[in-house]
């Protein structure tokens, strides 16, 4: 963002100038500390990855090898008997996308309409509690939100959203024709979009925030509504950042592990592939943390790692697909300022 | 004020970043047990470490805090990470002792060299369930229409084969929903074994394992986990170990044996499946024992559903490279503690004590256990 840019720059003049009285010696060696300080940490992050994909794969190389990388990617079975090994993934990759897909339809327009309400429609006194509260349920651990799915929301999803749609739609829409058990992908998905409302929430509103106030002022004075100045002056601004709140949101629901264990419905095989939206299922994530404790054979480790091979590359691929998103979005839109 | 906070969020998520990284590499090896302090000895002082399976964790936790009563200086570190962990952990060297429910396959003795196996308690399944209208225990069930209900062949409470066997009971018309575990559990290794033995359909399609691929059904995490899945939905049935039956009062079904009886799973009921197991010539400690099984057992009075679960031990002592000779001894006198007076914690956890002959038997492993060659 440039906003502000000319603000900034005499700020930093200011404060450079007053910096740059002291001892020059020990400020040219604080400086090459501090250069190699920042080279380290960056360093880090590359350290990090590689050893991330080295391991995962090693670790898989055994199953890719036994089942072939295409066929571990489409197969539907998972069966760890001695003697009558198979392993794939397509379950558990639909599993994983229909979850998260659910918590991004319910989370992303509940957070964007929490963030509007925060950065353009609330006072400061309301504002700034507000945002605290959001703050303060971004940082509730995941499996607090998953215990309290598994032993009230669960019941009450059931009770009050399922059963309602089983007995209208069922009938004649497959996609809801399923008795609800109140264990499966859609109180995932709902779980879910709870876990990552506060942080989207949160992040879209510091993007609006972050919008120039001469952007709205202009729209005003064209005699724009409120929602027209929503939607002509801050969301086509924000809406690079408003895709990155997103995304980060999906990801988190991507690789949310406990919590998905707890209420997903954990079924295995072909029958975790969701044929209606109160199916049971199991996640990429989930499936590592329920069978590696007790993984017996080399092939079944390999097959768990290999599902976590897949998990990176599913990330990888949404974050680039995401970034051609924004670049696409910018470019479309070249009137903005950025 | 922002930027402040803006800095202590950099701060702390560089610091857990750090952490994770730090955790990671050295979680290599797959558990948290190697984290642990392994020579935090003080003089005369032993700490023995051992990790494994999650069914007897009560048991041998009991016997931590007894054991401390008898000899004060002797430190019992247990890991409850699951039987597939105790093995490989066991296997790798990293701990004094591995537990397990599952006796080692074929292939996990060959990379175990040298292991011996102690029966220490006997542990039982039993079929739970939450029928509206059938709030005691005592559906009659048999092995067979047991796998045909998990194996999703049949669907309703009111099946005529469910029904016929319990003429006194009124089953509803609904939906059965099959509860499972969805985490690799020698619990799932004894159930599955006892369905493949009761019909030839599952033992072909399915099979027995830690981990299996059902066919439909619900999964769920841990005993508890299962149990709360069947608590809180009606015309549930899942499997879980008898003493947390027992303990959370849910109702579970009375099976037909080998000898036709219907039998309530009891503590005195299971003694009974494994009270001819000298008859049943069980192996030696340091032979395999991957065909014992206490499973349909031919006593008139014994429950169908039970099984040893191991303590895995090295032969030669020695050859560990946390042991030394004192802590050797400590190790071999707790378990021989274990296997005799410790048994009469096991009735009130809801664990089967050993019979005498299993007694006998763990006792003269013991005595084969050697320290670099020499009796301990």
């Amino acid at each position: 963002m440039t906003s502000g840019s000319v603000h900034i720059n005499t700020d930093i003049k200011e404060k450079v100038s007053s910096f740059l009285v002291g001892d020059r010696k020990r400020r040219k060696i604080g400086d090459k500390l501090f250069h190699g300080l920042v080279i380290g940490t960056a360093a880090y992050t590359l350290l990090i990855i590689v050893i991330v994909v080295v391991s995962v794969g090693l670790g898989s190389a055994k199953i890719f090898s036994y089942e072939g990388f295409i066929g571990f990617v489409t197969g539907t079975n998972w069966n760890a008997v001695e003697g009558r090994e198979s392993y794939g993934a397509l379950p558990y990759i639909i599993g994983t996308l229909m979850s998260s897909g659910i918590a991004l339809l319910i989370g992303v327009p509940m957070s964007i309409g929490i963030a509007f309400f925060l950065s353009e429609m609330a006072p400061s006194r309301l504002s700034s509690p507000l945002s605290f509260v959001i703050e303060l349920l971004a940082a509730v651990p995941s499996i607090i939100y998953g215990l309290w799915a598994l032993f009230v929301f669960r019941f009450l999803i059931k009770d009050w959203i399922e059963t309602p749609l089983y007995n209208t739609l069922g009938p004649y829409i497959p996609f809801f024709n399923q008795a609800p058990f109140g264990l499966d992908v859609f109180t995932a998905g709902i779980v879910l979009a709870i876990m990552i409302i506060p942080i989207v929430s949160s992040i879209s509103r510091d993007v609006m925030r972050a919008v120039p106030n001469t952007q709205r002022e202009a729209a005003y004075s064209l005699g724009a509504t409120r929602w027209e100045t929503a939607r002509i002056a801050v969301f086509p601004y924000g809406k690079s950042g408003l895709l990155g709140a997103s995304i980060l949101g999906f990801g988190r629901a991507v690789g949310e592990t406990m919590l998905v264990t707890l209420i997903i419905g954990n079924a295995i095989g072909p029958a975790a592939i969701p044929t209606t939206l109160f199916s049971q299922s199991q996640t990429l994530s989930s499936l590592i943390a329920n069978e590696f404790n007790e993984a017996s054979s080399d092939l079944q480790l390999s097959a768990l790692i290999g599902l976590g091979a897949v998990l990176l590359l599913l990330t990888m691929i949404i974050n680039v697909v995401a970034r051609l998103m924004v670049s696409k979005m910018v470019k479309v839109s070249p009137g903005d300022r950025e | 004020m922002s930027k402040i906070v803006m800095n202590s969020v950099v701060i702390v998520v560089m610091t857990s970043l750090l952490l994770t990284g730090v955790v990671t590499m050295s979680m290599s090896q797959r558990s948290f047990a190697q984290l642990l302090p392994k020579q935090m000895q003080t003089p005369g002082q032993s700490n023995i470490n051992g990790a494994g399976a999650t069914f007897p964790f009560p048991l041998i936790d009991t016997w931590r805090v007894e054991y401390q009563k008898v000899k004060p200086y002797v430190n019992i570190n247990y890991q409850s990470i699951g039987s597939g962990g105790g093995v490989k952990q066991f296997t790798a060297k990293t701990v004094d002792f591995g537990a397990s429910d599952a006796p080692l396959s074929a292939a996990e003795r060959a990379k175990a060299t040298g292991a011996v196996h102690i029966p220490e308690t006997i542990g039982s399944v039993v079929a739970a369930y939450n029928i509206p209208g059938i709030p005691d225990k005592g559906l009659k069930l048999t092995g067979p229409i047991l796998a045909d209900i998990f194996a999703g062949k049949i669907k309703k409470w009111n099946d005529p084969r469910i029904q016929s066997l319990n003429p006194d009971k009124k089953l509803p018309a609904a939906d059965i929903v099959t509860v499972h575990r969805s985490d690799g559990s020698g619990t799932t290794f004894v159930w599955t074994s006892y369905l493949s033995n009761a019909s030839p359909q599952w033992n072909q399609t399915i099979g027995a394992s830690k981990s299996v691929q059902w066919p439909s059904g619900v999964g769920a995490p841990g005993n508890e986990g299962v149990a709360n899945a069947i608590k809180g939905s009606p015309n549930t049935i899942g499997y879980i170990e008898l003493n947390y039956a027992l303990q959370t009062k849910t109702p579970y079904a009375f099976i037909q044996n080998k000898a036709g009886k219907f039998i309530e799973p009891t503590l005195e009921s299971v003694k009974q499946a494994a009270a001819d197991v000298s008859a049943k010539g069980l192996p030696k400690g340091d032979a395999s024992w991957q065909k014992v099984t206490l499973l349909n057992d031919k006593g008139s009075g014994a429950y169908p559903i039970a099984s040893f679960s191991y303590l895995l031990l090295p032969k030669d002592l020695g050859k560990s490279p946390n042991m030394n000779e004192a802590k050797a001894k400590a190790l071999v006198d707790f378990i021989s503690w274990a296997i005799t007076d410790g048994q009469k914690f096991a009735s009130k956890l809801g664990y089967v004590p050993l019979p005498d002959p299993v007694v006998k038997l763990d006792q003269d492993t013991i005595k084969s256990l050697t320290f670099n060659g020499k009796p301990i």
